[in-house]
């Protein structure tokens, strides 16, 4: 039995107003103040959720933040299929960002393919003391000898390559002049750089408008448009996110020219200046280029949400209002002819969720874009908060996704984020992989809203089932009428109804 | 429509669906300036001779696919095996997130580590003031009993000083004065995660024994009967630390366990998060000093901790990874040396029923060819085991081994008439492997969850134990040292001998090889 059932909106925000100031003892005075701007209950009306974003993480506590390196390399550039990503500097960041996204592509990996490759120039001392332009020098030419099909490469700085001060741009600009003018592309996303991975996400997007854009020539444009092109923009096709987002535009008339950037390819970044609407799913991690492309080529971009059928069809319809009857046609056919799958899945589904409480904490688009998936379920989310959003993610969700009362805490961390869930019992927590175990132990039921914790796609119409499914085997588990052991103490009314 | 609500199709069927390979198809052939499959082909195969193996191994200043991680990672894992220590890792955040994820990933379970997050600010005037505010946070917030210190590479090129760092922090309030606070420098590029154990380990036991960083008396050694052992950076160390205090009260041996990380990396789900479990206390880490010798399972792990532990008067003794029957017997023998105790029948009795495990299976490992990758110690632990069963461990490569290790792997071959052909590689990535498996094709490779990628490439069958363990579940609770870890190492290969048979003689229309009796 969840608190939002039984109580009124008035008790539910006095209640969460009470738990952030709860929270907020724990910490030393100056912390405390810091903490204090980043949690707030919604009020329903307001232009955004009243709280702080994109600010320093505070040092000692348990951000679930990453870095630039992390934004740039494991998000926007590293799905790009037939590019050499190298990790530029120590062994650790390739190694711990190897293959952990499930990006899916298609391709033969290793020959002209290289997304779940680890390349990296393994920094030893000697590298830190006489730098590492020499290197990667040597690297390239390694890279080109023994994988002629690279179509491109790009070098992801890691910590120490600010700090030391090489000239990858230098690198870069000479390798790709001597291989014939390669796209050779260095980017300066060193860990330390910004708040959180959000800035690689923009540092990423302002390395593609430099080294890619910017070099475009007429014989790169090979490409013929047409009336219908458009480019899919933030989708990185986890667990085939992307191919199930596609599968709906090209059903109802569109031609998908690229994908940014699962299982993106060069061809289809340098094909991009020729859509004629750029539609974006992450907003926060590639809004940048979406902008650049309408200022530079004048090209539309609008936002959309694939995620459950009520935003699928508002969304489909949204699109196809840039483009002709044909293609509104098109999006109403679809929206029709996925109908019966939809009740299906909601008849299956509902009735085992019906009324269940979720708290949500990840990031991008996801605080905000599953919420409708979730109602489409009859599910309410009770609280969430981004890893890395800005103040324009907290206005997108507070008018249009969340409801009066909800709680909002914006870097949440460890201790925080236990706290509230300990309080607020809610049915199900979507996070990451760090914080699963902690609440699958405390006897929550978890989904990993990253990386669809191994499933997926979640994405279009073809997703909705998964995620419902999913949603259902994690509340529904019956291990969770386990975690007490019988003699000692008696199951909770909430575990007791998952039955 | 291929989707249906009653049969949920995820991404393992859903785009092998005629409509999502249609739309790949075009994709491609439309829109990825895709090269010629032709061409791909041709490149391929050349990747698999003896030209490509030969430029492969002449790479200078790339690393592909290496079988290594950095040293704060070593470190967080060390830091854990002591009761309420939380890691502190000095630098920037992202790569606390990282090891946090890298460990979940391979125990499934919390893995509970803090940053200082140091950002731009940070490198140009030092990371003091993270620090002070860090701990404070972290003190308050966490209420560790021990936080130990380590730094990423971004700390250590801007070259802050941890001890002067600390101990300004505390003369700042962050933390008691007497609270203990441990700390080691860790630089990524400096070795890798087992140099980063060692370092983290030794800076602790550095900070009991010789006078916590310069604020009270070193202590003063006054030998006792008991031994101390480390275990080492191992994925293994819930099953293995565990089997390990088995044996120990089998013997009827005192002991300590250092860095026991065992209970931390394995705690129940019962409605309760328990941040800290289990751990060496911090009053048997200073206590260990008395200790009678230390014992660790695995020498590269614990070169520098060994040194340091040899300089305070205790006899010391690395093992390489003790797998299987002799690895088990020396372990055992030294154990009884040095406690005067005896090997009771108990174990000889364990030790029999391997020995008999052996013999009644030994006849489908004989002559197998393997090769093996991962820790230098790991590497080493199971090509003495292969070797006992009469395998040939033809390729052993270790991307973080050193001339010493390479050294000492050669002399193991040159001890055992099925080691006459095999090598082992120090330094190499599993790019290199790759070419050692196309141009000198062995029966089954040994390593960590990455060799899929090998097996896929080469279709050499992956026997999976190492670290990282991402793709199969639950390993990490079964030991592989001792009697009883030599035995599920055992039944871990033979089940993938028998696999293979299968797998080749399932073939329809023929009835032949596809026993049921073996």
């Amino acid at each position: 039995m969840s608190f939002a059932r039984t109580e009124s909106t008035e008790e539910i925000k006095a209640r969460n107003k009470d738990l952030i100031q709860e929270v907020l003892t724990v910490y030393p005075e100056k912390t405390a103040k810091r903490r204090a701007k980043h949690l707030n209950v919604h009020e329903a009306g307001k232009a955004d959720c009243g709280v702080k974003s994109n600010l320093k993480s505070i040092p000692g506590v348990m951000t679930i933040r990453g870095c630039a390196y992390a934004g740039s390399k494991g998000v926007v550039w590293g799905p790009i299929k037939d590019m050499i990503h190298i990790s530029h500097g120590p062994v650790g960041c390739g190694q711990y960002s190897w293959g952990s996204r499930r990006n899916y592509y298609a391709g033969t990996t290793g020959i002209d393919t290289f997304v779940t490759l680890q390349f990296t120039s393994d920094f030893q001392e000697k590298d830190i003391v006489f730098g590492g332009d020499k290197k990667l020098v040597k690297l390239i030419d390694e890279l080109q000898e023994l994988f002629p099909l690279n179509n491109g490469i790009t070098i992801q700085s890691e910590c120490p390559i600010g700090l030391i001060g090489d000239d990858i741009e230098a690198v870069s600009k000479a390798k790709s002049k001597e291989y014939g003018g390669k796209t050779i592309v260095p980017v300066r996303c060193e860990g330390f750089r910004g708040v959180s991975q959000s800035l690689g996400h923009h540092i990423a997007n302002d390395a593609v408008r430099d080294w890619v854009f910017d070099r475009l020539t007429p014989e790169k444009s090979r490409f013929e448009s047409t009336p219908y092109d458009v480019a899919i923009i933030g989708d990185y096709n986890i667990g085939g996110d992307a191919w199930s987002s596609r599968i709906l535009l090209e059903e109802m008339g569109l031609r998908v020219i690229a994908q940014w950037s699962g299982d993106g390819s060069l061809a289809e970044l340098e094909a991009t200046p020729k859509a004629k609407l750029n539609i974006l799913h992450c907003y926060r991690s590639m809004n940048y280029i979406s902008r650049h492309m309408e200022e530079k080529f004048g090209i539309p971009w609008c936002e959309y949400n694939f995620f459950g059928p009520s935003k699928i069809a508002e969304s489909l319809r949204k699109i196809a209002g840039y483009f002709d009857d044909s293609i509104k046609e098109g999006a109403e056919r679809v929206i029709a002819k996925y109908q019966p799958l939809v009740d299906a899945v909601v008849a299956k589904y509902r009735p085992r969720l019906e009324g269940k409480t979720v708290m949500l904490f990840v990031g991008g688009l996801r605080p905000r874009h599953v919420i409708g998936a979730y109602e489409d379920l009859g599910m309410e989310v009770v609280g969430t908060g981004y890893e890395f959003g800005h103040n324009d993610d907290y206005q997108r969700t507070a008018q249009h996704y969340v409801k009066d009362g909800t709680l909002i805490y914006d870097d949440v961390n460890g201790y925080e984020f236990e706290r509230f869930v300990e309080k607020m019992q809610p049915d199900l927590v979507g996070s990451g992989i760090k914080e699963k175990y902690v609440f699958q132990k405390m006897g929550v039921p978890f989904r990993q809203m990253h990386s669809w914790d191994y499933s997926g796609p979640y994405h279009g119409y073809d997703g909705f089932p998964i995620f419902a499914r999913d949603m259902d085997m994690a509340i529904n588990s019956p291990v969770w009428r386990k975690t007490k052991a019988p003699w000692k103490a008696a199951l909770e009314p909430r575990l007791m109804a998952a039955e | 429509m291929a989707q249906n609500a009653e049969h949920v199709l995820d991404h393992v069927e859903l785009f092998r669906g005629p409509e999502y390979q249609q739309m790949l198809t075009n994709k491609k052939k439309m829109f990825e300036n895709a090269r010629d499959p032709a061409e791909v082909e041709r490149i391929r195969e050349w990747s698999k001779t003896p030209e490509y193996r030969e430029k492969n191994f002449a790479r200078e200043a790339l690393t592909i696919n290496p079988a290594k991680a950095c040293q704060p990672l070593g470190a967080v894992f060390a830091s854990v095996g002591f009761e309420g220590t939380l890691p502190f890792v000095h630098g920037s955040q992202g790569c606390v997130a990282y090891y946090r994820s890298h460990l979940s990933r391979h125990f499934k379970e919390p893995s509970s580590c803090v940053s200082s997050s140091m950002t731009e600010d940070a490198a140009v005037f030092g990371g003091l003031n993270n620090m002070t505010d860090g701990l404070a946070n972290s003190y308050n917030m966490y209420k560790p009993k021990m936080i130990a210190v380590s730094t990423t590479c971004m700390a250590e090129v801007i070259g802050d000083d941890l001890n002067a760092f600390i101990k300004t922090s505390k003369e700042k309030g962050s933390v008691p004065q007497d609270f203990d606070v441990p700390f080691a420098h860790t630089p990524a590029f400096v070795g890798s995660h087992i140099t980063g154990y060692d370092n983290a380990l030794k800076g602790i036991l550095e900070h009991f024994w010789d006078g916590k960083a310069g604020t009270v008396p070193k202590l003063e050694r006054a030998p006792n009967e008991k031994i101390n052992f480390i275990g080492g950076f191992d994925g293994y160390t819930v099953g293995n630390t565990r089997e390990i205090k088995r044996i120990f009260d089998l013997m009827d041996v005192q002991y300590t366990i250092l860095a026991d990380n065992s209970d931390v990396f394995d705690t129940p789900t019962d409605g309760e998060f328990r941040m800290y479990d289990g751990g060496t206390t911090l009053e048997d880490a200073a206590n260990a000093v008395h200790a009678k010798a230390t014992i660790s399972a695995q020498q590269w792990c614990t070169e520098k901790t060994l040194a340091f532990i040899a300089g305070h008067g205790q006899e010391v003794l690395a093992f390489n990874h003790p797998v299987g029957v002799s690895a088990t017997d020396e372990l055992l023998m030294a154990l009884s040396r040095i406690t005067g105790k005896e090997i009771p029948e108990a174990l000889a009795r364990e030790r029999g029923r391997l020995v008999d495990a052996i013999a009644d299976s030994s006849a489908h490992i004989h002559g197998k060819k393997f090769a093996i990758y991962g820790d230098p110690d790991l590497c080493y632990g199971l090509a003495a085991f292969l070797l006992e069963l009469g395998a040939e461990p033809v390729h052993v490569l270790s991307s973080n081994g050193n001339k010493a290790w390479h050294d000492k792997m050669q002399a193991l071959f040159a001890s055992s008439p099925f080691g006459q052909n095999c090598h082992a590689y120090p330094g190499r990535d599993l790019w290199h492997m790759r070419s050692l498996l196309f141009t000198e094709p062995v029966d089954f490779l040994i390593g960590n969850t990455h060799g899929k990628y090998l097996e896929r490439d080469t279709g050499t069958p992956l026997i999976r134990i190492g670290f990282p363990i991402f793709d199969r579940h639950h390993h990490h609770r079964s030991p592989l040292w001792g009697y009883q870890g030599g035995m599920n190492v055992l039944v871990k290969i033979l089940d993938k001998i028998f696999d293979e048979i299968d797998r080749k003689t399932s073939v329809a229309g023929t009835d032949y090889s596809f026993d049921i009796i073996r």
